[in-house]
């Protein structure tokens, strides 16, 4: 009798597994597929990037492709902001057949996607994936934003000059290509022997020893280019600590999540990233109401409306697709990839165009200062090099 | 002076650190001497306890919460209990063991749909997260409440095991399950209350470290859960007090390591940077290996006699 139950019950899981149902279309579909972490240290800006494509999606849901109008379907993957779980889900991707590849979110899991991604000759175009990496050893990765040696080297500039810092604290990941490599490159720029830097293993909790040292050692400036989860844990830890050192962070930290971490704290922290708030009223507004009537996309936001910059990248990112899915008239993802790199378009983060190895050609970063009452971002400059 | 001024911050975090550590790694070493059952599951149980509070306090006073959250927490451990591993009770130790590694990525799994895998804020409870000076450094209250918490609690359980009739049956059936069953011990019910003591303690546990490092994911019970392990190893799995004195030792350890090159420099013993923060995790495990090479029964373990 129990053998009879529980094969049963094996059973019901699954069909279950097996049930999940197909919609059809009248149209032809073309699949995109969204490379992203949806779990995991970077979940949660996983998730944000994922709302511009969607937002995108929902403004744009079909494309003319060689004369034959397409449905537009996203396909997602989580990578699950892990390095040996990316390659399966790029796998996952390509199986489903899809024409292009977004992401993403976190330079390592799109290192290590890109020889899957490559081997399938299937395009991929990272969204805010920032080390050069990405895309130097891969013919199939572009990328649609700027590059980490050259946001280090504005955040290096920006703590000289305006912070007037000259001792500065760096803290990185064990083994995260986005934060280590942020790190290096800003500590390059900076000068080596007026930094220190240290790294924190996987699955740490308590940062105060962190806040400690650099408070020890006399530094001016905490740069720590890390997870937004680990971020929310510095924050409240520089706060109860009396850090007294401006915080300074790239792309990531350009999130609610630190927002509402810093809402009502003594930190100062200050950001470069792509794109700030009020730059384009109208898509702010269009995007806002989008969020403001979709409770998933809501919650996915962090439970409000203020925008991150990778969203409005993720937005750009999905027109950038459809631009190449017209340019190759086939959605055969090797006719995508040979004019992708002459694929230009105007974006709401400003003109974008692909170089030779495809990353983007883009020359300015803006900076951003957290304003811990209100709780939202104000602009502090536009930062370009050279 | 200087050396002392430097060092203390990273031995208050530690103890503190420490404590947190000791209230988790007795519901491992509680259930261990009852059961010989490595209970995977109770780091999650821990993890679960901060999102029930999260969840709960979105929507009740703190007041109620907090109590509320310590009863949820039991009745979770209780009904893992009663579902996962009592119908296991004759079966090979492995069976339950596998069985607890199951619920383990249930819960987390479970945690991971709830939550969607997106950090949530821990609320803010008053006067224990205040910041306060203490020596001349900053820090919140909690960490200095932590281990005397810590420690009350332990000698109250201490007290409960050695004075009263609850107690004289968990240390019966520690002692020979078989023959304390056979002297009309209700095992079921000496059980429970191993596991009802264990999630308490875990959900106070909780409070106290989230409230200090105040993000839940569901991987957040993994790493002070696998930590609270090696300090219950380390002290004597089954012994209370060993469990209580390795959590302290570990946890002050890993932070002193963290901030040793710092130190090191500041006392001009050293010119520049050396890594050693990024060891901090592996001296934990390197010390678990060598505990159990050198002394395998643990620094308090009870000896092992072979039964005929």
């Amino acid at each position: 009798m129990k053998k009879l139950v529980s094969l049963a019950l094996v059973l019901v899981m699954a069909f279950a597994l097996c049930s999940v149902g197909v919609a059809y279309a009248d149209n032809p579909v073309v699949k995109i597929g969204v490379f992203e972490p949806q779990s995991g240290d970077n979940g949660a800006g996983g998730k944000q990037e994922v709302l511009g494509m969607q937002y995108a999606n929902s403004l744009t849901p079909t494309v003319e492709i060689g004369g034959t109008v397409y449905d537009v379907e996203l396909v997602y993957a989580d990578n699950a902001s892990s390095n040996d779980k990316a390659p399966t889900a790029a796998q996952t991707l390509i199986s489903s057949g899809v024409s292009v590849v977004l992401g993403s979110y976190g330079s390592g899991v799109s290192i290590a996607a890109s020889d899957t991604f490559d081997a399938a000759g299937v395009p991929a175009i990272g969204v805010t994936c920032t080390n050069p990496q990405v895309t130097a050893g891969c013919d199939v990765y572009f990328r649609i934003c700027f590059l980490d040696p050259f946001q280090g080297t504005v955040l290096a500039n920006f703590a000289k000059n305006e912070l007037g810092a000259s001792k500065a604290y760096c803290l990185a990941k064990q083994g995260d290509d986005y934060s280590g490599g942020l790190c290096n490159y800003f500590i390059e720029a900076f000068g080596k022997d007026n930094c220190v830097y240290e790294q924190f293993p996987e699955g740490t909790s308590d940062y105060s020893t962190y806040i400690t040292n650099a408070q020890n050692q006399g530094c001016d400036v905490f740069f720590s280019p890390v997870s937004t989860e680990a971020a929310a844990q510095i924050i409240a830890k520089a706060d109860t600590q009396a850090l007294g050192m401006p915080i300074l962070a790239g792309d990531t930290w350009d999130s609610n999540v630190i927002l509402q971490a810093a809402k009502g704290t003594g930190v100062n922290i200050n950001v470069t990233t792509f794109y700030q708030e009020g730059a384009d009223a109208d898509f702010d507004y269009g995007i806002k109401s989008w969020i403001n009537n979709n409770p998933t996309a809501l919650a996915n936001n962090g439970g409000n409306d203020e925008l991150a910059a990778v969203t409005v990248m993720g937005f750009d990112a999905y027109y950038v697709a459809l631009e190449a899915l017209k340019a190759a008239g086939s959605t055969d993802p090797a006719d995508v990839l040979e004019v992708l790199p002459s694929v230009t378009y105007e974006g709401v983060t400003g003109a974008i165009a692909f170089d030779d190895i495809g990353d983007a050609l883009r020359d300015s970063a803006f900076v951003k200062s957290c304003n811990t009452e209100t709780g939202t971002w104000d602009f502090v400059a536009v930062a370009t090099v050279g | 002076m200087d050396v002392l001024k430097t060092t203390l911050p990273y031995i208050i975090s530690g103890i503190s650190v420490g404590g947190q550590y000791a209230l988790i790694a007795i519901g491992y070493t509680m259930v261990y001497g009852i059961l010989r059952l490595i209970n995977f599951a109770h780091g999650d149980v821990f993890m679960v306890a901060g999102l029930i509070m999260v969840y709960l306090a979105a929507s009740l006073p703190l007041y109620l919460a907090i109590p509320l959250v310590i009863i949820l927490t039991v009745l979770l451990g209780f009904t893992i209990e009663r579902v996962a591993y009592k119908p296991l009770r004759t079966a090979p130790r492995m069976s339950v063991m596998i069985s607890a590694i199951g619920v383990s990525y249930l819960l987390q799994n479970l945690a991971l749909y709830i939550t969607g895998g997106l950090n949530k804020n821990y609320p803010q409870i008053p006067w224990i997260s205040d910041r306060i000076t203490l020596f001349g450094m900053e820090t919140s209250r909690v960490t200095v409440i932590t281990p005397f918490l810590t420690i009350l609690l332990v000698f109250a359980l201490v007290q409960l095991i050695n004075h009263t009739r609850i107690g004289m049956a968990m240390r019966a059936v520690s002692r020979d399950f078989e023959t304390s069953q056979l002297m009309g011990i209700q095992i079921n019910r000496v059980i429970s209350a191993t596991f009802i003591i264990g999630t308490f303690l875990a959900a106070v546990g909780s409070i106290l470290f989230f409230t200090n490092y105040p993000g839940v994911v569901p991987t957040s019970g993994a790493m002070p859960g696998l930590k609270a392990f090696v300090a219950a190893v380390f002290g004597g799995i089954g012994s209370i007090p060993g469990a209580v004195i390795g959590a302290f030792i570990i946890g002050i350890a890993e932070s002193v390591i963290k901030g040793l090159d710092t130190i090191l420099i500041v006392n001009g013993a050293i010119g520049e940077q050396i890594g050693l923060a990024t060891f901090s995790d592996a001296f934990t495990f390197v010390l678990l290996i060598v505990i159990l090479v050198f002394k395998p029964t643990g620094l308090f373990g009870e000896k092992s006699t072979d039964k005929v």
